[in-house]
């Protein structure tokens, strides 16, 4: 192929990827109950976890529990997004608008190149709603500008990666009800992990799967740079005791499987 | 017609393709001439969806090879893709966004640039009165409307063969003429439609020619004035009296000529019988039943039904006549 050829393929992808982007992010305008809930979450979780179940937790160390539980929120609304792109990409399959756009001349990897990239700017926006909340109820970042950022930008990969195994879930799924079943599931990830208590406590064997959830590498990682109390002591499991790598190393392995699993996907899907 | 490949837009030569345990296409060879509506008819689970996915690009055959305007499916589906247009049995709408945003997304995938992409939409909105509803969610529209905005977001680049997978289905009247006019319109422009359908109506009011599908094969094509005089009809009477039934029973066996015995419905006073490949002009039938002594009240001739095409076709038992063509059964 020509390089002007491949330079017009390059820019016909994008260009695909971006109505796609734009398609997602259109849909938050006429859905206001959606950009609502994305701000109710931290605040129920702050409330209930913090308020309701932090009056009777100890901190390993001490230190306030709500600034303790804010870096595991971050990283739980994370892990949540998996559920916007595969009820997206689902509920598009049953529609029978994925049909529709492969046998269009567009890019077939546009679409979950376009649903990834929207989920981001999502993502983006309500990690902000979520600091504001946090802020409100006391939770700080202690480390300064760049440390902060680093935490934020960490995060935000582990959401890209997170958001391509829900592109690729929902592109299994065959409908909207098949995704709703599988949102439950999220919840012993976030559960059984360092979110909520030290894993010290666990039965030996939850507390092996705890300390290599990547849900907990995450959450250390968070309370490392921001500074935030509870991070643990002692004989630690390699991604506790090196949870920024881990975490990066988690959501790189993540995408490495995911994003050509789901490209793939896309491509051949009912041939 | 359509055996001149030259003019030939949608090819197909011994399609095979399997899910599982089902064959959906069993060699299946179909020819659409340029320009023209092409009805695929069969009920469902024929194997009329499988054969459109396969033109659009959608499912590749295990065997043989289908050309779209001379571009192999899949090795050039490319190519194909930019020449095609497909709506699909679903509205395959995004229900969150408004008809124009729809439109006009699709249009930017067609790779209109945004400006042309809007006057596109707004052209299309416009020209299939949709116009009307153009800035509200499409979760509010009917499903008539739905359908007919799907249809339109195939014709953003005016289409080369488009490709109507069952449009009409669950629509109510009002709206299904709605869809037909516009496919219609279409022709006109020089589009060829390949549209598949459950109903002989439909394909009788849109199509210039008809394949019969069953269990993954063409089992008959034609003209639909061909294929209903391959058909046959039924011969209803109505008499005035249910002392005139058995009467009228003789008379319609002989005038027939199928050798099928009439049914008789004595609650609505109907005597009803298939009537063979030789049309029967409806003067002769009532000269006929008046010289038998038979006093009716109605008498029509009814076109068949996809039943009895089917049952003609593919010689299967129906419920209360012997099958004609035993070695054609197939095992369901």
């Amino acid at each position: 192929m020509s390089a002007p050829a491949v330079s017009s393929g390059l820019r016909t992808g994008l260009s695909d990827g971006l109505a796609v982007m734009s398609r997602n992010l259109l849909k938050l305008k006429h859905q206001p109950g959606q950009i609502v809930a994305t701000f109710a979450f931290p605040l129920v979780s702050v409330i209930l976890f913090g308020y309701v179940f932090g009056s009777a937790i100890p901190i390993p160390g001490g230190g306030n529990y709500r600034e303790y539980l804010m870096p595991g929120l971050f990283v739980m609304g994370t892990v949540f997004g998996v559920m916007g792109s595969l009820t997206v990409i689902a509920k598009d399959n049953g529609l029978g608008v994925m049909d529709r756009f492969r046998s269009m001349p567009m890019a077939r990897s546009a679409v979950p190149f376009g649903q990834t990239a929207a989920d981001l700017l999502v993502a983006a926006g309500s990690l902000v709603i979520m600091a504001a909340c946090g802020l409100l109820f006391g939770w700080r970042a202690h480390n300064g500008v760049g440390a902060t950022l680093g935490a934020f930008g960490l995060l935000l990969l582990l959401q890209y990666a997170v958001s391509w195994v829900g592109v690729f879930l929902g592109a299994l799924a065959k409908n909207e009800e098949t995704a709703a079943r599988i949102g439950p599931l999220i919840f012993p990830v976030t559960m059984i992990s360092n979110i909520f208590v030290p894993t010290d406590g666990m039965p030996a064997v939850l507390q092996a799967i705890a300390d290599w959830n990547p849900v907990s590498a995450a959450t250390v990682a968070l309370r490392q740079l921001f500074g935030n109390p509870g991070l643990p002591t002692g004989d630690l499991a390699w991604p506790l005791a090196h949870p920024v790598l881990a975490t990066a190393g988690w959501s790189l392995l993540l995408l490495a499987i995911f994003v050509p699993l789901s490209v793939r996907r896309f491509r051949t899907a009912g041939l | 017609m359509g055996t001149d490949t030259g003019d030939a837009i949608v090819v197909a030569e011994g399609i095979r393709k399997r899910f599982g345990e089902t064959q959906a296409l069993a060699g299946l060879d179909l020819t659409v001439p340029a320009g023209t509506v092409y009805g695929l008819l069969g009920p469902n689970g024929a194997g009329k969806s499988t054969a459109v996915r396969v033109f659009a690009t959608l499912t590749r055959p295990d065997e043989g090879r289908a050309t779209v305007a001379g571009f192999d499916v899949v090795r050039e589906s490319r190519e194909v893709r930019r020449r095609i247009g497909l709506a699909g049995q679903h509205a395959a709408l995004d229900e969150q966004l408004t008809g124009r945003e729809n439109l006009r997304i699709f249009g930017r995938l067609f790779h209109l640039g945004g400006a042309r992409a809007r006057r596109r939409a707004d052209e299309l909105l416009e020209r299939f009165d949709l116009a009307f509803a153009a800035d509200r969610l499409v979760r509010t529209y009917s499903g008539g409307m739905r359908r007919r905005l799907d249809l339109i977001s195939s014709l953003i680049v005016s289409p080369t063969v488009l490709f109507l997978d069952e449009p009409t289905t669950g629509l109510d009247p009002r709206s299904r003429n709605e869809i037909w006019d516009t496919v219609r319109g279409l022709v006109a422009d020089g589009t060829t439609v390949l549209l598949t359908t459950q109903y002989l109506d439909e394909a009788d009011q849109l199509a210039q020619h008809i394949a019969v599908i069953d269990t993954g094969t063409v089992i008959a094509s034609g003209t639909p004035d061909q294929l209903k005089a391959t058909i046959g009809g039924r011969i209803d009477v109505v008499v005035d009296d249910v002392a005139g039934l058995d009467e009228a029973a003789r008379a319609l066996a002989v005038l027939a000529g199928t050798g099928a015995e009439p049914d008789v419905d004595p609650v609505n006073r109907r005597v009803s019988a298939p009537v063979g490949a030789d049309t029967l002009a409806l003067p002769d039938v009532v000269r006929h039943l008046d010289h038998a002594g038979v006093k009716a009240v109605d008498v029509g001739i009814r076109r068949p039904t996809l039943d009895e095409v089917f049952l003609t076709l593919t010689g299967k038992p129906a419920e209360t006549s012997e099958s004609t063509e035993p070695g054609r059964e197939t095992a369901r």
